[in-house]
């Protein structure tokens, strides 16, 4: 019992991390209708903007290099967020879909690229003031306990927090509620008087924060370096089964893949000889295509006159 | 056949609240659709646009509404004045925030969000003043009371009746002073659309709003407006006050179903349309 649990527990664990590039995805396709393929680059570029400005900060501030990066990475994430809609999506507003999605290509081979050569290439560290150590939980209740890894356990703290935050957002501010109702309806939104700039503004900025969080809890697990750009790849088998536009799908979907391809791994993975954590998901979101193509918790299309 | 405004008894004395000049629209670059349409509403009036299926009078007011480049359309030619200012160049969030708002065909209300929820969307540009939304908020329960009744339900599931309320009502929330009104009796029983017209007659004499109406009910709208124009094909045909409209023969006969004493024959009726073509 206990070293299944472990093993559920890590994979639920980096689940969440999968959870957050995904909610990423949903928060743009919901609102806009576009699917951001620069999510991935933006993950990869929040971690970077993260991790080289706590190095530089570091050996003046200490620890307070810590919140001082995390703000001004922020504000570059919010920055970037306000050129993309300056630039790119302003100007090709009303176009088809596949060339936002094009679009969206280029803003991924920009960012890769300008990221490290502002940023650098090489392999940097964000600390985060953890121990190592993994920690015991729950001693009592199983001989030995559970193994915990204090990184994961942050980070799931952390989406917890920041998937709470979120849903207060949507269901009880104005803007929120002006977000989903873009995102039920551009042209009413329209018409009543909501700015599509502004809200776009709105979920870029909002998906830039969300890409720093998953980026620096991945990085500091990790390292950042290139490879978490591919983390994005995983959001994909994510939102299949979650579905494209359902914030809980992407939370829900990102904990089950997490949770099963771990499980995968260590109970059928010798079958096929090992190493089948890296496609076990991309598996599972192929039956999910053939048999669920809505995904778990894609939004139900209300149909009445 | 078009009689002169002045006739029909328009206000002439003061200038009117909207104006259209001669708007012609392209869909797509190359589908032209108004072939130079012109109208006014004077401050406070009811003026219906009437005319059969792709006419053009939803195309007039997205004109209006600048929500048509969302559908790839384009003014081309003419202007519009709204209190004496052009307003052929601004957002909809501008023209919201000047007052005109417009109720698009079919509803388009929010369907996952709540009925409260879609109305309040309609306070947007209002920003945080709760005091102030709060009481629209009872002022449009008390116009339909029954909205009140369905607050909390998803609006995606309220009946044809409730979303058109609903989507007026979201429309009040904005504090226009001209709404316009596209196509509320669409799929309606004939005692909602009574109820809906009653509605819209009060708040445009409680209120102060005026109204231009896009309705196929030629019988309704001619009953509530003051004055209507018709379009065909792009083109306004005919305009006048609503009796003279009413009571006008080709009018009983293409819109309001009446046989016109059995005056004319289907040839006749064939060549006047074809007449129509050729001026047109
Ligand atoms: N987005 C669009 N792209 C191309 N053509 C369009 C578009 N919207 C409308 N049209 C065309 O413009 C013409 C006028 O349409 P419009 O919707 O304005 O008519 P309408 O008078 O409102 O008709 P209805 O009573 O059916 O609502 C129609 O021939 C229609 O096919
Ligand atoms: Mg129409």
């Amino acid at each position: 019992m206990g070293p299944f649990l472990e093993v559920l527990l890590g994979g639920l664990l980096t689940g969440v991390l999968y959870s957050l590039v995904a909610l990423g995805f949903v928060l743009i396709f919901k609102a806009s209708g576009v699917f951001n393929f620069a999510q991935g680059a933006m993950v990869l570029f929040a971690a970077l903007s993260m991790a080289r400005l706590q190095e530089w900060m570091a050996p003046t501030l200490g620890w307070v290099a810590f919140p001082v990066a995390l703000t001004l990475s922020a504000l570059i994430m919010m920055a970037l967020a306000f050129a993309i809609e300056r630039l790119v999506l302003r100007q090709l507003i009303n176009q088809e879909g596949i060339i936002l999605f094009m679009a969206t290509i280029g803003i991924t081979f920009f960012l890769d690229g300008f990221g490290q050569t502002i940023w650098g290439s090489d392999i940097y560290e964000i600390d985060l003031f953890l121990s190592k150590d993994p920690i015991f939980l729950f001693e009592d209740v199983f001989p030995g306990g559970l193994l915990v890894d204090p990184y994961e356990l942050m980070a799931a703290v952390i989406a917890g927090i920041l998937v709470a935050v979120l849903a207060v957002f949507f269901q009880k501010t104005r803007v929120g509620r002006a977000l989903r109702a873009v995102a039920d309806d551009h042209q009413a939104a329209q018409s009543v008087g909501i700015p599509l700039n502004y809200i776009w503004l709105i979920v870029w900025t909002v998906a830039g924060l969300v890409a720093l969080v998953a980026g620096m809890m991945w990085g500091a697990k990790l390292g950042v370096q290139f490879s978490i750009a591919l983390v994005a790849l995983k959001a994909l088998p994510v939102l299949i089964l979650g579905g494209f536009t359902s914030v809980p799908g992407a939370i829900i979907g990102g904990l089950i893949i997490g949770a099963g391809e771990k499980l995968a791994e260590v109970y059928v993975g010798s079958m096929f000889g090992g190493g089948i954590e890296n496609w076990f998901a991309y598996v599972l979101a192929l039956a999910f295509l053939l048999f669920r193509p809505q995904g778990l918790f894609g939004e139900r299309i209300i149909e009445r006159v | 056949m078009t009689l002169a405004p002045s006739q029909a008894g328009q206000a002439e004395t003061a200038p009117p609240l909207l104006s259209v000049t001669n708007i012609e629209v392209i869909y797509n670059h190359v589908i032209l659709v108004l072939k130079g349409v012109s109208l006014s509403v004077p401050e406070g009036g009811i003026v219906a646009l009437l005319g059969a299926n792709g006419a053009g009078k939803s195309t007039t007011l997205k004109s209006i509404s600048n929500l048509l480049r969302v559908e790839r359309g384009e003014v081309t030619k003419g202007s519009i004045t709204y209190g004496g200012e052009r307003i052929d160049q601004l957002t909809p969030n501008e023209l919201v925030r000047r007052g005109v708002i417009q109720v698009m065909e079919g509803r388009h209300c929010f369907g996952h969000l709540t009925v409260e929820e879609n109305l309040l969307t309609g306070a947007f540009i209002h920003g945080g003043k709760r005091r102030q939304i709060a009481e629209d908020l009872e002022k449009v329960y008390a116009y339909f009371p029954r909205l009140k009744e369905r607050r909390s339900s998803q609006a995606g599931y309220t009946s044809g009746g409730e979303q058109q309320m609903t989507a007026i009502g979201r429309a009040l929330m904005s504090r226009p002073k001209m709404i316009l009104l596209d196509e509320p009796s669409m799929g309606l029983a004939p005692q909602l659309v009574e109820q809906i017209f009653e509605i819209v007659k009060s708040i445009n004499e409680q209120e102060g709003v005026t109204i231009l109406l896009a309705e196929q009910n030629t019988n309704v709208a001619l009953r509530y407006a003051r004055y209507g124009y018709i379009l065909e094909s792009g083109r306004v045909v005919m305009e006048g006050a609503a009796d003279t409209l009413r009571n006008n023969e080709d009018v009983k006969e293409f819109y309001l179903g009446l046989g016109g004493e059995g005056r004319r024959s289907f040839r006749d009726v064939k060549q006047y349309r074809r007449r129509k073509r050729w001026l047109g």
